[in-house]
């Protein structure tokens, strides 16, 4: 068939912004916003388009840690302070403090744009979750109020809509493929970044003098499928962590990349849709259970206190002051635990029978109501293969029971070396102002370490953006290197030259094997060196690929970041030398005389071809509110 | 003229992610513009509708449901193995009734 857009392949233009973004999910659109909005020239690149693209363009039901909305009773310093000790410091305070201290903000500018945040329509007066007075509604803590659930179908456009209105320059079908470097005073500093039209191969290069980087955390690392490469992660299929690959290229520095948990609930076809099937977490929190004969699974307390109503599952217990529930919360430690039904093992040994089921029946209407409709209706990927098919296929939440798989929320039995990048993983180091290793280069949402969920990115963003804007305003624009342009145009294009070649899934696959392999549940150097082998001569191989089109180019050109995010995170988990629970990384040969001295941030990054290491205090970012009163818009100084 | 030619062809998967209606389908190729995969390429020729070309790759968002004008004329479906079970509350009852816990 005959490739129905222009061929412009080979061809290299060139333009100038003062602010780069890249990447148009959450993140990107308000770190362009806020950009624009400080009077920058801002061109975002977005691989897919901005309207519906990101993980969070078809929806999101719930915004967390919004502490400075008016129903909520913990400050922020509270929330971050508990999401720090709650990971046992492996968190990302700075990032945490800014969405507590922020996240309400960023959703008043989405309501100002025209996103819903709250029932304006009276569809729940009176339930225990809506606050009468303002129409907002809680979800989780309904006495402590810290998360919102919100109609995320309406964000993107909203957000779309706002930054064309501010002359953001959105180009959409742009794969951001590389960043553009220069050593500038003895720094290495960003210069802007180069693009790919994905329908004509054109190549753009994008000169910038701050670049924020917003994509999306690595994923098609240990979980592939060359049939339904779709289907093998939750994030989009075209979302795999070009950023965190391009950025190591570049000498950028990352932390706690030796992180990865064994897959969950959310790659959808080795387990079933996300919040499709019976199950009382997140978004379907707190849904009733029954086993097999309809016998209802009870809730308890953090003390094992049998709860009696409904009501009580959302309500922390008595002498607790609040409790955590969300993305990054598995099993809160005892001060944070909320109401969850008995574990698992309990449940089997007093003779629960599976398989379970999530049961709205007999919940009061509007909980039902609320989970079923709004929440499943707004998430991402929800809305139409969940609400809308089940409907179809005459699911009926006052009726009918759905079926749990696995042992609950994880709707399938993973294996320790099916891994992902899940619940806070790794990403780019960074200081208050969000800017990384490379000067004038920040990162936003996903990119950052320890980060997640959709109040986060948009915070970030908006932080990001604004910062990249006051660099902007100080950098000079800086000529982009054209030995490194014309060498990665080379290899964005030499699939094309390349005759009856191999498949990129060929390559994902080995990738994704040999990570199982060499880097999977349980670690040891001489396996981890192993895998770097391997990878290496993936690599190689990656140079057979054959391609006849853009489409199938830019999948190529995932693969080869994939690749390379592969050797980030063996060479982190190399570096690291002794078991570290909080980051899920287990060593058969765990030297034990390390553990309080890696009790940090190891940081690693690229420079003139080799590996460098470093640490990082886990507390590094000192006083929360002070830092934060001084690197806010206008009261920011460089570190 | 570029130096590199372009063709296509449908890369094949065991799954068929979406159905087209062609009588509900106006060929507006909002779904082709809403895809961020990009799995979709416009109709070959005018009053057609949109291809599905690289089906393996959707990633089962309904983003091209959503955007579609013509209520019906996309259907979205995930592949059998993922479809959930769901039974009538009423139905589960102890059939051998054990020691209840």
């Amino acid at each position: 068939m005959e490739w129905p857009y222009d061929n412009e392949a080979g061809l290299l233009a060139e333009e100038d912004c003062d602010v780069l973004v890249l990447g148009g999910g959450l993140a990107g659109l308000h770190a362009a916003i806020a950009a624009a909005e400080k009077g920058a020239r801002v061109t975002l690149l977005e691989k897919g388009a901005a309207h519906r693209s990101g993980a969070a363009g078809t929806g999101f039901d719930h915004w967390e840690m919004a502490c400075t909305n008016p129903g909520c009773t913990v400050t922020p310093e509270e929330m971050t302070r508990a999401l720090e000790e709650e990971q046992d410091c492996f968190s990302n305070a700075i990032g945490h403090y800014i969405e507590t201290r922020e996240g309400w903000d960023r959703l008043l500018d989405l309501e100002k744009w025209g996103g819903k945040i709250r029932d304006t329509e009276g569809e729940f007066t009176g339930a225990p979750f809506r606050d009468d007075a303002t129409g907002l509604m809680y979800a989780y803590d309904y006495r402590n109020r810290y998360t919102l659930r919100v109609w995320g179908t309406t964000f993107k456009p909203a957000l779309v809509r706002r930054a064309r209105r501010l002359g953001v320059q959105l180009r959409d079908r742009t794969e951001a493929c590389a960043l553009l470097t220069c050593e500038a005073g003895g720094v290495k500093t960003g210069t802007g970044g180069l693009g790919f039209d994905t329908r004509t191969g054109r190549i753009t290069v994008f000169r910038a003098k701050a670049v924020v980087m917003a994509m999306s955390r690595p994923a098609r690392v240990w979980l592939f499928h060359s049939d339904l490469p779709g289907l093998c992660e939750f994030r989009p299929l075209s979302s795999i962590g070009s950023g965190h690959a391009m950025g190591w290229r570049a000498g950028m520095a990352f932390t706690m990349m030796e992180k990865s948990v064994r897959g969950e609930f959310s790659a959808a076809g080795r387990s079933f849709p996300p919040y499709g099937t019976g199950n009382n977490h997140n978004t379907w929190y707190a849904a009733t259970m029954v086993d097999a004969r309809g016998v209802e699974i009870p809730y308890v307390d953090r003390d094992g206190r049998e709860l009696k109503t409904v009501l009580e599952r959302y309500l922390p217990a008595p002498g607790q002051k609040f409790f955590l529930k969300g993305g990054v919360i598995d099993e809160p430690k005892y001060e944070w635990r909320g109401p969850e039904t008995l574990p698992f093992d309990e449940l089997m040994r007093r003779g629960y029978r599976l398989p379970f089921y999530a049961d709205l029946t007999g919940m009061p209407d509007s909980e039902r109501r609320v989970i079923w409709g709004m929440m499943v209706g707004q998430e991402a990927k929800t809305r139409i293969p969940i609400y809308e098919n089940y409907t179809e296929r005459g699911f009926d939440p006052a009726r009918h029971a759905l079926q749990s798989y696995g042992t609950g929320w994880q709707s399938a039995a993973f294996l320790a070396q099916e891994r992902q990048l899940f619940g806070a993983p790794g990403g780019v180091m960074h200081n208050w102002n969000l800017e990384t290793s490379l000067r004038n280069v920040f990162a936003a949402g996903d990119m950052l370490y320890a980060s997640d969920c959709a109040g986060h990115a948009c915070a970030t963003g908006h932080w990001a953006g604004q910062h990249a804007a006051e660099a902007a305003a100080r950098a000079p624009m800086r000529e982009a290197g054209r030995d490194f342009v014309e060498e990665t145009r080379q290899r964005l294009l030499h699939p094309l030259t390349v005759r009856d070649g191999l498949d990129w899934r060929e390559i994902n696959a080995a990738a994704a094997k040999a990570m199982q392999n060499y880097c999977g549940g349980v670690k040891c150097d001489s396996l981890l060196r192993q895998g770097l082998e391997a990878i290496g001569e993936l690599k190689q191989a990656a140079g057979e690929i054959s391609c006849r089109n853009p489409h199938e180019l830019v999948r190529t050109h995932e693969v080869s970041d994939i690749l390379d995010v592969c050797e980030l995170i063996l060479h982190a988990s190399l570096q690291r030398k002794c078991s570290c629970a909080p980051l899920f990384f287990e060593r058969s040969d765990s030297d034990e005389s390390l553990a309080a001295q890696e009790r940090c941030y190891l940081t690693l990054w690229r420079e003139d071809g080799a590996v460098r290491e470093g640490k990082v205090p886990l507390q590094f970012y000192g006083d929360l509110t002070s830092n934060y009163e001084k690197h806010r818009e206008g009261g920011g100084l460089d570190e | 003229m570029s130096e590199y030619r372009y063709t296509v062809e449908v890369t094949a998967s065991s799954v068929s992610p979406l159905a087209f209606d062609p009588s509900r389908c106006i060929g507006c190729c909002r779904c082709v513009e809403a895809c961020q995969i990009d799995v979709l390429l416009p109709p070959q020729r005018k009053g057609g509708v949109p291809r599905v070309v690289w089906p393996g790759e959707c990633w089962y968002c309904g983003a091209c449901v959503m955007e579609c004008p013509q209520k019906g004329a996309i259907r979205l479906r995930h592949p059998l193995m993922n479809q959930a079970r769901f039974v009538e509350r009423a139905s589960l009852r102890d059939e051998a009734p054990g020691k209840l816990p």
